[in-house]
């Protein structure tokens, strides 16, 4: 799960790590409280969307003034922030941190992530601050300084002073810099993150740290343990109709094809849009109905492809195994009796029972497009398409 | 021969009277599985269908029965613990279905497992099955036949696609495993590969990869310098969008890393025939064989 920066912070503060004075507003009038509130002779206004690049979109404002940054708020809220990041369709600004303006000395990376090939947390740190990391690695991976963490001894003192050294945080700097990669893992650690950037890590000309943006990124599935986290989650940043989907456990994600597609399995599913493609069309979704494939789970699945207006048709492909495929039929039969289903709906079920299942369809009267396998269910779905 | 598990694998289901537990319990047996017992803590002395043994503890159904394989059906918050007590007792395979284990679980029990001699499959997988001889797993059993094929994927119903594929054209498998969709899995494709490698009755292994991480890469690199059977492989995702999880926790292009057209082209480069359609699996791997018989003739 993503967070907000603004939350982001309010965790990390939690584990001592410096970030600066701030508080989230969602009304231009909220604004100029808080920056009344805060007695700053400047501040940052930040759109909060869970999305980078926002400087360079206009998300990132200074105002020196309360009534400056009021004006200011009142041109960013509703605004669409379109970054790298958002792809073309852009996020809408509804939240805004409010923050104290910092000097820059200079822009650092720090960061943990899981290496999957090692199965090891990885620390990295790199002086190339303030520019995107994938593109530092791509470029200058020499530039990124690594340090893997022992599964059971987690990070330790001596690799934190590797990090600061390799950054050349010396002097003033090193004492606060090791407890802050300390305090950065006991963070990463203690709420189940997935991914912990601080990009960029700065250094004021008064000789401070400061984590000046940062990306939080929580393991969904370990959310059952952290309240307080799953409580921030924000909907209004993610497709209304993927979290309609997540509300009936549907696993669906939205994509900019004409072919709706509804399968049982992550990998079948990314399959089935596969073929999709090679047959000459374009997939408008992932869908994976789970195990079951139920009655219900096909109506609610049938209703969240249908809610997308560019779907022409729709491709289901079931892999029944231990489910008997007559009594998916039947639910298909049912759920697009119940949706009143216009489209052209090609169905492939196989495992125990699938001839039966064949059977059913063609005599529904609903016009089913049978396919007895992956191959001709591709075929048919596209053809469709063509003379629908 | 086989890989992993046979008809003389003796398993304990963890979990067997909850609800998938039961359900998958039955249907292993009527494949043939030798399940030895059972653990339900709290319900230890009872009997499951009136024959199979319900212990409190693995250490006990271990002690009782002499099961040295387990498979957990244990919701995500407690599977971490089950693998752990599972490997504790002394199986030497244990299989984990459960979806949904916290990544930074996965990394203790991977620590944890590493100073055991206990192999972990999964999580978030269908299990294994050795046609004809025992499914430690929930796939269906009677899409396999047995054979000579051997296959490895991180997805489940997409394994079954291809073993019916395999199986329609009458091509038999000799073990299928399901390695699992997460982040960190206990068998990796390696890990397999050089299983099968080692089998006398594999003559050729299906390889079923998805976007993110850098498994297959890997697996590509070992299929070049140490494979001597032929290797087919499909990877699903080649249409799906960077940043975004696609039903399983491992299966996201990330930093522009994991796409479906850099695993085909490392495992094109390593000598691997690589499907683009799911469609051609079995065809495939059918041409194949039938190529290398010619050769051998």
């Amino acid at each position: 799960m993503k967070i907000h920066e603004y939350q982001a912070k309010e965790l990390l503060a939690q584990y001592g790590v410096p970030v600066q004075k701030g508080a989230v507003a969602y009304k231009p009038r909220e604004v100029r409280r808080l920056v009344e509130k805060m007695e700053l002779p400047r501040v940052v206004l930040k759109a909060q969307v869970h999305a980078g690049g926002r400087g360079k979109a206009g998300g990132i404002k200074v105002a020196d003034t309360a009534i400056e940054a009021e004006e200011l708020a009142g041109k960013m809220f509703g605004m669409k922030l379109v970054t790298p990041q958002t792809g073309s369709e852009g996020k809408i600004v509804r939240r805004i941190l409010v923050t104290e303006a910092a000097d820059i000395a200079r822009e650092l990376y720090a960061g943990i992530v899981l290496d999957r090939s090692r199965r090891e947390l990885v620390f990295m740190v790199s002086q190339a601050g303030g520019v995107e990391i994938e593109k530092v690695a791509e470029e200058h991976p020499e530039q990124i300084i690594k340090e893997y963490i022992d599964r059971a001894a987690g990070l330790q003192a001596f690799q934190a002073r590797r990090l600061a050294f390799a950054l050349d945080l010396t002097g003033p700097l090193f004492r606060p810099a090791v407890q802050l990669f300390l305090d950065l893992y006991k963070a990463y650690i203690a709420c189940d993150a997935t991914l912990l950037e601080i990009n960029p890590l700065v250094v004021t000309p008064d000789q401070k740290l400061l984590a000046l943006d940062v990306k939080f990124n929580i393991d969904d599935n370990a959310l059952f343990r952290h309240p307080e986290i799953q409580a921030m989650r924000d909907t209004g940043e993610e497709e209304p109709l993927e979290v309609e989907a997540s509300k009936s456990n549907l696993n669906y994600i939205k994509l900019d094809g004409n072919v709706g597609c509804m399968v049982n399995g992550a990998g079948l599913a990314m399959a089935t849009m596969d073929i999709i493609k090679l047959a000459g069309a374009e997939p408008a979704n992932f869908l994976d109905v789970g195990g079951g494939a139920t009655a219900e789970t096909v109506e609610n699945g049938f209703r969240i492809i249908l809610s997308d207006k560019h779907v022409q048709a729709i491709l289901i492909n079931i892999f029944g195994g231990i489910v008997r495929c007559d009594r998916v039929a039947r639910g298909v039969i049912e759920a697009a009796k119940k949706t009143g289903i216009r489209i052209p709906v090609v169905v492939r079920l196989a495992g125990t029972n699938a001839e039966e299942a064949a059977v059913l369809l063609e005599e529904s009267g609903m016009n089913f497009g049978v396919a007895k396998d992956l191959a001709e269910a591709a075929r048919l779905v596209v053809a469709a398409l063509h003379s629908a | 021969m086989s890989i992993l598990v046979d008809r003389k694998t003796r398993v304990v289901v963890q979990g067997i009277t909850g609800g998938e537990g039961s359900f998958h319990a039955r249907q292993m047996i009527e494949y043939g599985t030798q399940v030895v017992a059972g653990v339900t803590p709290g319900k230890g002395g009872q009997l499951f269908d009136g024959m199979v043994p319900i212990y409190d503890t693995v250490t006990a159904a271990v002690r009782g029965t002499k099961a040295d394989a387990a498979i957990a059906f244990v919701p995500a918050p407690f599977a971490a613990d089950a693998v752990m007590e599972a490997a504790d007792a002394g199986v030497r395979l244990v299989v984990c279905i459960t979806e949904g284990i916290p990544m930074n679980d996965m990394l203790r029990v991977t620590e944890y497992l590493a100073k055991k001699p206990t192999r972990l499959i999964g999580p978030n997988c269908p299990g294994i099955i050795t046609p004809g001889g025992c499914k430690l797993g929930i796939m269906p059993g009677f899409i396999h036949k047995p054979g000579k094929v051997g296959v490895i994927s991180r997805s489940g119903t997409l394994t079954y696609e291809a073993v019916g594929q395999l199986t329609g054209l009458g091509l038999g498998q000799s073990t299928c495993i399901g390695i699992g969709g997460d982040p960190i899995v206990g068998t990796t494709f390696v890990d397999a590969l050089e299983l099968f490698e080692a089998d006398k009755k594999t003559e050729a292994v299906v390889m079923i990869g998805e976007i993110g991480g850098a498994a297959e890469e890997e697996a590509a690199r070992f299929i070049e310098e140490k494979m001597t059977k032929p290797v087919v492989s499909f990877i699903s995702g080649q249409t799906a969008p960077p940043g975004r999880r696609m039903g399983h926790a491992g299966a996201i292009i990330a930093g522009g890393k994991g796409t479906a057209a850099e695993k085909m082209a490392a495992l094109e480069a390593a000598g691997v025939a690589v499907c683009t359609s799911p469609a051609d699996i079995g065809r495939m791997v059918k041409k194949i064989l039938e190529a290398r018989k010619h050769m051998e003739e």
